[in-house]
């Protein structure tokens, strides 16, 4: 009875959002089949979060408690994983399209001679077949497609946000104690150390200023730093990002960045300055409430998806608009 | 230290910057369509420019490799101009639309082929499919330590030592070579090419070697196509513009001043 597993993933002691978003999926995907969903969890100390998964109804909550667990090291994680794949035959195996996601769901796939999909945004049981359907944006979001594979555990890592978090239910689902075979001769890659960054959380931003080629040097986001700091007497939490582009010139660091391969936000305004409108970076922001364009070319793609745009250079539009806000507020 | 052997395996794609409008599906063949120019997909050249940064540093060679059905050597020679040594395109029809696992088995029998290398670095992901997943299988297969989402790449004696994109941070971590790593756009664009270098790379006589599968493949019957049951086009994401107009900043900043005061 082990038809969907879910690696659950757990931040400062809590389940992941993302982990009860994947508990939603799977339900659906494991009553689609008939059969069960399962969560396994790793780590070196575990109960209390054994306790939680199970508060969510899974069918069996695959408890691998360890030492070598303690925080995410690849080699461990996926050693261990390959071990319960190999034990528990499951026939979908979900996770969330995270850093330990996107890490773990290729090697695994590799290891267990089977395929995987990322990032999907949509799972369905073809009732023909009773295989896992994957939708997965392609082409930065530009086409849609549906991946089928036969070879199981049928892998995938799932886009978050997409689903909508699992409920705690009555009943709870059992914890199994497994203990994976492992020592400290896999790890293959050393930690050194983790670097905490003073980073920002645009998913948090109520009003995101962002920045892109078109600002065409580091010091265009001291306007957009203007620009961010004006709004903010007005509207909430008022953040600056970018495009990648201007974290590829080297001019912002990655934590700004908005879009497929950095964060994807909707805050109620999104003000894109100098920014074409690539298709990776549209996805990240077009769920914005309102978005406000202002750009040089009339013809990009960012006018297409804008709620009101501005053609004309930011570097005189924008310090004129920050006196003007300055004077209502 | 003998000199250190680079192979950066680079994807030609359509121009993922292509307008909307140059996009579209062919539903029955389950193809998308992009009336856009090949380019080096954008993680690949950030892979390329790690590559580069080391050879500047320390003595490397730098292989590019390039696989697909049809590999054109104008695009990839871009990686030569850019300051790479060598450059093999691995072409055969075979390779149209294969999945992940079989493009990273024809990579690894290509890399076997090469057999003396250190470091294999690749981009995080390619920017037509967005999969993800050519890198790290490719490492599984040759049995490599495997690492994630670079931001900068070191060597220090026999280990490569790597800046890991983690959330709210990074990870410094260290592995023996040989190793797999897969570079993010952290490590910054691909450097600048002289025209003149540019011209001399597309016109220089020599040939680029080119293998095709039977050159390298071990296992030819075992490469499989993409799984694809479906292809859609994406919900529209089109908003109608309104744009505000004025001669001057001054009257483009009232009219902006106007809509944030509306949206308080």
């Amino acid at each position: 009875m082990n038809d969907v597993l879910i690696l659950g993933e757990v931040i400062e002691g809590s389940v992941d959002t993302r982990t009860l978003e994947l508990l939603e999926a799977g339900k659906k995907l494991g009553s689609g089949l008939g059969g069960g969903l399962s969560v396994v969890v790793l780590g070196d100390k575990l109960s209390e979060v054994a306790e939680q998964v199970a508060s969510y109804g899974p069918d069996k909550v695959y408890k691998l408690e360890h030492p070598l667990l303690k925080d995410f090291k690849a080699d461990l994680w996926l050693e261990s994983l390959e071990q319960v794949c190999r034990q528990i035959n499951p026939k979908i195996f979900l996770m969330s399209h995270s850093f330990i996601g996107m890490e773990l769901g290729p090697r695994l796939a590799c290891r267990l001679n089977t395929r995987l999909t990322t990032d999907c945004t949509d799972l369905r049981i073809d009732p023909e077949d009773g295989l896992l359907l994957r939708t997965k944006p392609v082409y930065g979001g530009n086409a849609i497609s549906i991946f089928k594979c036969p070879a199981e555990p049928q892998l995938a890592t799932v886009r978050g946000n997409v689903f909508t978090p699992a409920e705690p239910v009555d009943g709870n689902g059992e914890i199994v104690d497994m203990v994976p075979e492992i020592n400290e001769s896999m790890i293959k890659v050393e930690s050194i150390e983790v670097v905490k960054e003073d980073v920002v959380s645009l998913d948090n931003a109520d009003v995101v200023v962002a920045g892109g080629a078109g600002i065409g040097e580091e010091d265009g986001f001291e306007i957009l730093q203007d620009l961010s700091k004006a709004l903010s007497k007005s509207f909430g939490s008022v953040m600056i990002g970018c495009s990648r582009v201007a974290v590829d010139k080297g001019w912002i660091s990655s934590d700004h960045q908005v879009g497929l391969t950095g964060t994807m936000i909707s805050p109620d305004i999104y003000i894109a300055v100098g920014i074409s409108g690539a298709i990776q970076h549209l996805v990240g922001m077009f769920h914005s409430k309102k978005i406000i364009a202002i750009n040089t070319d009339p013809g990009c793609n960012m006018f297409k998806v804008a709620d009101y745009g501005v053609v004309g250079d930011y570097e005189k539009v924008i310090p004129a608009l920050v006196k003007r806000l300055e004077e209502l507020s | 230290m003998k000199e250190l052997e680079i192979i950066v395996c680079a994807k030609q794609i359509p121009d993922p910057e292509a307008p909307l409008s140059d996009v579209s599906m062919d539903a029955e063949k389950k193809e998308v369509i992009v009336d856009a120019p090949l380019v080096i997909s954008p993680f690949d050249e950030n892979a390329l420019e790690a590559a580069l940064l080391l050879q500047e540093e320390i003595d490397a060679k730098v292989t590019v490799l390039s696989l697909g059905k049809k590999v054109s050597d104008t695009v990839l020679r871009k990686s030569l101009a850019a300051g790479a040594d060598e450059l093999i395109l691995l072409e055969d029809g075979a390779f149209e639309k294969l999945d992940s696992h079989s493009v990273a088995c024809a990579l690894a029998d290509a890399i076997k082929k090469i057999g003396e290398y250190d470091l294999v670095l690749t981009g995080r992901q390619a920017g037509d499919w967005d999969s993800g997943q050519v890198g790290l299988i490719l490492g599984e297969l040759l049995a490599l330590p495997c690492i994630n989402l670079a931001r900068e790449v070191k060597v220090e004696d026999e280990s490569v030592v790597v800046k890991k994109a983690i959330p709210g941070g990074y990870e410094l971590v260290r592995a023996k070579m040989p190793a797999l790593v897969t570079v993010s756009n952290e490590v910054g664009e691909l450097r600048y090419i002289s025209r003149t270098k540019m011209f001399k790379m597309l016109r220089g006589a020599s040939s680029i070697p080119s293998w095709s599968s039977e050159d390298f493949v071990s296992a030819q019957e075992e490469l499989q196509k993409m799984g694809i049951v479906e292809l859609s086009s994406p919900p529209d994401m089109g908003r109608n513009c309104e744009f505000l107009d004025g001669a001057t900043p001054d009257e483009l900043a009232d009219k902006l001043a106007a809509v944030f005061k509306a949206l308080r």
